[in-house]
Formats: structure tokens, sequence, C-alpha cells
């Protein structure tokens, strides 16, 4: 087992971080050479919400994409729990074992009931039939949609599904949570309701949850930081801190103090746009 | 139109059919060598259900469609989940794949019989290289149509390319294996049939081709509707077993 001490996990005291330096991702189209991402030096704390914020096309989904191992950045390093997530062409086993992605669509399997889907990541891991179906009741339980695990995935509104999607991505207990968009597929009412029991989840689970949005209003509602990000290419713009007390309910957005940072960061995005047309 | 309404038009339709061809035959006074009146194809096919000899014949076609058919479905997912799976090869293989399927198998037979001799073996081999090509292009394309974001799902949670394989792309590719299911039973009871025809001493197809050598045109139209039968149970063996294979599928869903 000497080999799992020099790669394999680190002991129980080391802190679980996210540590970005230099990350920048080039992608060629037609022949050109398109820098998508650049500069990107970051450091996450156990624990944190931190909301990757920005326009479209300023590459948050590319960032998320490159913590969650899905895409290798063209330099720059990725550490998670002290651990480069990337040893050479190949993912580190361990590191991935830590997160857990939830997309934009819920991506659920038609083939599988919500219950088979949500203990997919415990089958994977060689998690005995009868554990797997106590451990997917408890994560519908917590995701609250109790009682439809015998159900096929169609047979579920779209909230649900992502319901479904985030339960999950939390069925392996991963230390990080990474969230593409969870919400935008959804209606303005459920979108709300689906922040409320998100930031729940996450302080129930005690996880660290990176999130990516467009909306500003639903990142100052989540966050205990929002990174803007400025577009073409993609650079950190600003890092702001959102002292809101916790829990926050929806009637916090009514608050001046909410106001206050919406407003800021909103002239922050504006301002990329006069640059972009001029 | 609704369900219900399609239960009471299906045997009208079927009624008026037989109807304007009794009327036909009539009016026209059609020689009962070329069309005979549907009363007189009625009266074939009970005698020949009384017979032993029609058994023995359903039986034999029977057998040589399910098992080429059989034969078709195993190979043809096999071949055809490697393909899918190994790009390269299905690249390198696609031209002799297109070559062989715009190829006549129906010519093939006189090699068959040279090489597997005029009883069951040569149909059932015919059978299956019918069958085989659109279970085999299913599969491929079932397997290579995988929606990306359930890609994105499984590279996220490091699964394995063979768990990959076993949860998604297999099942995944089930819907498409059943439509080429679907296509492949017809063609292996064509396969049977033409088979029979051609070269053998037992079968339905050979029924067909002995009775029209007897003049009995009544005969032969009762078993073309024999054949029909047979195609039809067998058809709708396999739409039937959509339902089992793949109950969460959308199509399932809409024909409840």
């Amino acid at each position: 087992m000497t080999e799992t001490a020099m790669t394999g996990k680190p002991g129980a005291e080391t802190v679980r971080e996210i540590l970005l330096s230099g990350i920048e991702q080039r992608y060629k189209t037609r022949g050109e050479d398109v820098l998508a991402l650049t500069g990107i030096d970051l450091e996450i704390d156990l624990g944190e919400f931190l909301v990757l914020l920005g326009p479209s096309g300023c590459g948050k989904t590319t960032l998320l994409r490159i913590i969650a191992g899905l895409l290798k950045p063209t330099s720059g390093d990725v550490k998670i729990g002290g651990l480069s997530l990337w040893e050479g062409n190949k993912r580190n086993d361990h590191v991935m074992e830590e997160l857990g992605v939830v997309f934009q669509d819920a991506n659920l399997f038609p083939w599988k009931t919500i219950e088979e889907n949500i203990a997919l990541p415990l089958k994977l891991r060689g998690m005995k039939k009868t554990q797997r179906r106590d451990r997917a009741h408890e994560l519908c339980e917590l995701v609250g949609i109790k009682g439809f695990e015998k159900r096929w995935p169609r047979e579920l509104s779209g909230g649900m599904r992502q319901r479904a999607a985030i339960a999950r991505a939390l069925a392996c207990k991963p230390k990080i949570l990474l969230m593409d968009e969870p919400f935008g597929a959804l209606d303005a009412m459920t979108r709300d309701q689906m922040n409320i029991e998100l930031q729940r989840i996450w302080m129930e689970s005690g996880c660290t949850v990176v999130l990516v949005t467009h909306s500003i209003r639903e990142a100052v509602f989540l966050a205990d930081r929002v990174l803007l990000l400025s577009p073409r290419p993609g650079r950190m713009d600003t890092l702001k801190d959102i002292a809101i007390e916790r829990p926050r309910d929806i009637y916090v957005q009514t608050t001046p103090a909410f106001q206050e940072i919406e407003a800021e960061l909103r002239h922050k995005l504006d301002s990329f746009k006069t640059t972009d047309a001029e | 139109m609704n369900k219900h309404a399609s239960w009471i038009a299906t045997p009208l339709i079927l009624i008026a059919i037989v109807a304007i061809w009794e009327a036909y035959v009539r009016v026209f006074d059609v020689s009962p060598f070329v069309l005979p009146p549907p009363g007189a194809v009625w009266d074939s096919i009970v005698i020949l259900l009384s017979e032993q000899k029609t058994y023995w014949n359903l039986w034999v076609t029977l057998y040589e469609t399910v098992a080429g058919f059989v034969i078709a479905v195993f190979i043809g997912i096999l071949l055809g989940a490697f393909l899918g799976k190994i790009r390269w090869l299905e690249r390198t293989l696609n031209p002799l794949i297109v070559g062989l399927q715009v190829m006549p198998k129906v010519a093939l037979i006189p090699l068959f019989i040279v090489w597997f001799g005029f009883g069951m073996t040569s149909k059932i081999v015919l059978a299956a290289v019918l069958a085989f090509f659109p279970i085999m292009t299913n599969t491929i394309l079932g397997i290579k149509s995988v929606e990306r974001g359930h890609c994105d799902v499984m590279l996220a949670l490091n699964a394995s390319r063979w768990s990959t394989f076993w949860e998604v792309e297999l099942p995944n590719a089930l819907p498409f294996i059943l439509t080429g299911m679907e296509v492949g039973i017809v063609l292996a009871t064509i396969g049977a049939i033409v088979g029979e025809y051609l070269g053998g001493s037992e079968g339905l197809g050979y029924m067909a081709v002995a009775t029209l050598n007897a003049f009995d045109v009544n005969g032969m139209f009762a078993v073309i509707l024999i054949l029909t039968a047979l195609g039809l149970v067998l058809y709708f063996l396999v739409v039937f077993l959509r339902r089992f294979v793949t109950p969460w599928h959308e199509a399932v869903q809409i024909n409840k």
C-alpha cells in the first residue's frame, strides 16, 4: 500500500480546497486559435459557496468544466485538496471522487428509474444493491422528491428532475459540488424555490459549491463570494464578498444591502457591453 | 383518430377490400385462374388447415425464419456494438459493409444451396443474412448516438469504458436495435420463403410453388394468406417485445 501513500488520499486533517493557478484555455476554430480563458488564479475555501458570474461567452462554463476535470486546461494547474487533478493526460481518480457535477440539463438516464439514476455513482463504485437503495431513499428525502423513487425520469417535472440530478451528484458524498447553470432551464418561480432548497442542501451537507449563472440576483442570493468574469477572453474581473446573513430567505432580495450589491455588479456587467460595442 | 375508432375502422376496411375483390371478380367475370373469388380462397384455406402436411410446412418455415432471425440478432448486436465502439474499425470496414448491404443477397441462394444443401440450413442462412444488416447498422447508430450530456455525466463520474458501455451506450441503443429487429423479422421471413421457392421440398414457400405448378390457384392464394398471417404474428411479437425491453421509452408510452 506504499503506492497509495505516495499518490493516494491525503490525511483527514488536510484542508480540502480548490486552487487554480495560471489557468488558460485555448481552442481552435477553423484553423484560428481562440483564447477562451486566461489569467485565472483563484483559491476556493472549504465549505465556501462561490458563484461564477458573467455574460455569455465569458468562459464561465469552460472554467467550471476545467474544475470538474471534464476539460484539461491548455496551461495552468488545478489542485483539489492539495492534489493535482491532472497527472499528465490522466485524471487523478482520488481527486475525481471528491467532485459532484450538476449540469444545466438534468441528464438523467431515461432507462433508469429515479432511484437507479441517483444510485448510479454508488453502483459504479461497487456498493451493494440494498445499501444503494437505502442511500438513494435518503437522498430523495434530502432533495425533496420522496415517493418518486420508482418513477421514470420522463414522468417528473423539470424542477424535480433537476432535484434528482443534484441527489445523484451528492450520492458519493463529494466534498465539492460543481453546478453549471443548474436552474437555467426552469421557470422563475421554480427557480427561486430551488435556490432556497439549494442553500438548505448546501448548509446541511457542508460541501464546497461552485455554481455558474448569468443571473445577478441568483448569484448574490446564493454566494459567499461572487467571481465576475469579463468576456473575450474570459478574465477575472471582480471578486465580491457577499456578507449577508444565512439562511437567506427570498425577501432578502428586497433589502437595501442586497440591492446595493446587485446594482454594483450590474454596473460592472453593463460596462462590458459598452466596451464590446466600441 | 382515437384508439376505439381504429378498432372499428380496421376490420371495416378489411371487409371492404374483400367486398371489392368479390365484386370485381363477378362484374368483370374474371377467370378463376387469374383471380379466384374470396369464397373459393377461403374454402382452400379451410381445406389446407385440415391437412397434417400444412402444419409441417408451416413449422419448417417458422423454424427457418426464427432460427435465422435469432442468429442475426446475436451477431448483429455483437458486431454492431464492436463497430460502434471502435470507430477506426468502423471507418475501415464501412465501404465493405455498404457493399455487402447493397448486394442483392437473394442472388446468393444458388451458392448457399451448393454450400449448405437443399435442406433447412441454406434457408436459415439466407434469413440470417437478410435480417442481419438492419440489426447491425441500427446497433451501430444507437451506440454512437449517446447524448453529449449523458457522456459528460459518465465522464464526471469517472466511469470506466466498460461501465459506460453497459450502463449508457447499450441501453441507449436498445430502441434502435428493436427498430432494426422489426425490419429484420420481416426480412428473415422473406429470406426463408424465397429460399424455399428456389430450392427445396418443404416449407410454405415450396407449397406456394407446388400449388401453382398444379394449377391450384385457390391453393396458392391460400398459402400466401397463411404466410401473411405468419409474418404478421412474428412482426407483432417483436413489436410487443419493445414494451418489455424498453418500458421507459416515449414510443411505448404513446402506444399505451
